[in-house]
């Protein structure tokens, strides 16, 4: 299976990247190439820029220099679609928990044969399709937005501390659904704050942010 | 793409449907300039009826004000505005949808009320259609140029006050060619240049508006 990944094309290239290294220290000449199959574990102290790292690669800020670079989807021309999961869920509280998926399933693509509800049971809150989301508690909604990328069909799932707020049960599926991702062909990055947080099967690379010269 | 700008539109349009009261103010804020400058002038028909368009359009100009900060903060602050950025649609679409959505639940209910505004101040009634006309030509205008400030100010604490320097100044040239155009009327003059102007501007802010305000909106991640 390694072998096979590494000579399938990488999902996500950086090359040189630097980000705030004179200010607050945090990186550069960063060269990462991540493998479909692949979940790369970014780790550190706080502060050490693990949510800058995963925000740089979602295209949410720019780098002071060096490049980010995604495969491109053969069938579109485009780069492969990304889902970001970030400390703000992105979840509308005035809405119920199945409209919340209309909206966010509606900008992308719907992956095939997953349905709302079918991603809802996945996740352990089947019947809450048409709670009002501000009725959930922290956990839930993070379930939620867990769902959300379970309909996402992008092959790059960027998760910025999928662990936080869970109970054990809670952290069990996000390992699941990382598992089940990375078998399908697709590639995570995710931050946690210590590696053994993570306990996903499969192939996986380990950053410590503390660790970069 | 189209599914995409469809299923924000849709969102924010159920959003608002959902928190009625929020449309109210802007509605209300209006009233409220308009009664105080009647207030103000004191009981003189004529004198109020020279100054109702241009009262009536400042109204509408602060009641927009109010209301835009709350175009793009909500989803910051919620993080559903990673989600559109990170969305593999392409952001102007995204915005556009907002944009109309905005239009359509704060704009066109003060469109609507502008000629009850402007009667309570005695607008002659030869200047109501000018006044309706300039208004829905010229608030796409005004929404796109708040929208681009509104994307500018959405990363800055203080955000509300901010957007009201910025924009203000860039709704002069708007303000001027609107209340021209009803001036015009009162005298008698052809409206139909004026008219054709704003027009042309709406055009240009609808075409360009998208583009700007995306490249505003991504200019503030930095």
């Amino acid at each position: 299976m390694a072998g096979l990944n590494s000579e399938l094309p990488p999902l996500l290239v950086t090359r040189g990247l630097a980000f705030g290294y004179d200010e607050h220290g945090m990186f550069r000449d960063l060269d990462l190439c991540l493998r479909p199959g692949t979940g790369l574990v970014l780790c550190g102290s706080n502060g050490s820029g693990k949510s800058t790292l995963l925000r740089l690669l979602a295209g949410l800020l720019l780098p002071d220099s060096g490049s980010i670079e995604r495969a491109i989807e053969h069938t579109t021309g485009e780069p492969v679609a990304l889902a970001w999961h970030g400390h703000h869920l992105g979840l509308k509280t005035g809405l119920s928990v199945i409209e919340n998926l209309r909206w966010s399933g509606g900008m992308h693509e719907r992956r095939r044969r997953m349905t709302p509800a079918s991603a809802l049971e996945t996740v352990g809150l089947d019947g809450f399709e048409h709670v009002p989301t501000r009725e959930l508690s922290a956990g839930q909604r993070k379930r939620v937005a867990l769902a959300r990328l379970l309909l996402s069909p992008a092959p790059l799932w960027l998760l910025d501390e999928p662990y936080a707020n869970l109970d054990p049960r809670g952290a069990q599926l996000v390992d699941r659904l990382i598992g089940h991702h990375l078998r399908n062909g697709g590639s995570v990055v995710l931050s946690v704050h210590r590696p053994d947080q993570a306990a996903f099967e499969g192939p996986r690379q380990l950053l410590d942010l503390d660790a970069l010269p | 793409m189209m599914r995409a700008f469809f299923a924000l539109l849709g969102r924010d349009l159920k959003l608002a449907m959902r928190r009625r009261f929020d449309l109210l103010q802007p509605l209300y804020f209006a009233l409220l300039v308009c009664l105080l400058t009647t207030l103000a002038i004191g009981p003189e028909p004529a004198l109020l009826g020279r100054l109702a368009a241009a009262v009536t359009w400042i109204a509408v100009l602060l009641a927009l004000l109010l209301a835009l900060d709350g175009l793009f903060r909500p989803d910051a602050e919620d993080g559903s505005l990673e989600l559109m950025l990170t969305a593999p649609a392409p952001l102007p679409v995204l915005v556009f949808a907002k944009v109309l959505a905005f239009w359509l639940v704060v704009m066109l209910p003060l469109i609507v009320c502008a000629p009850l505004f402007a009667s309570m101040l005695h607008l002659p009634g030869t200047q109501w259609l000018p006044l309706l006309l300039t208004l829905l030509l010229a608030t796409p205008c005004l929404a796109w140029l708040g929208a681009i400030c509104a994307a500018l100010t959405v990363q800055a604490r203080r955000g509300g006050a901010l957007l009201a320097l910025l924009l203000l100044p860039l709704t002069v040239p708007v303000l001027i060619a609107a209340i021209g155009t009803v001036d015009a009327a009162l005298q008698g003059l052809p409206m139909r240049s004026p008219l054709l102007l704003l027009g042309a501007g709406a055009i240009a802010a609808c075409s360009i508006g998208p583009f700007a305000c995306a490249v505003a909106l991504r200019l503030g991640l930095r």
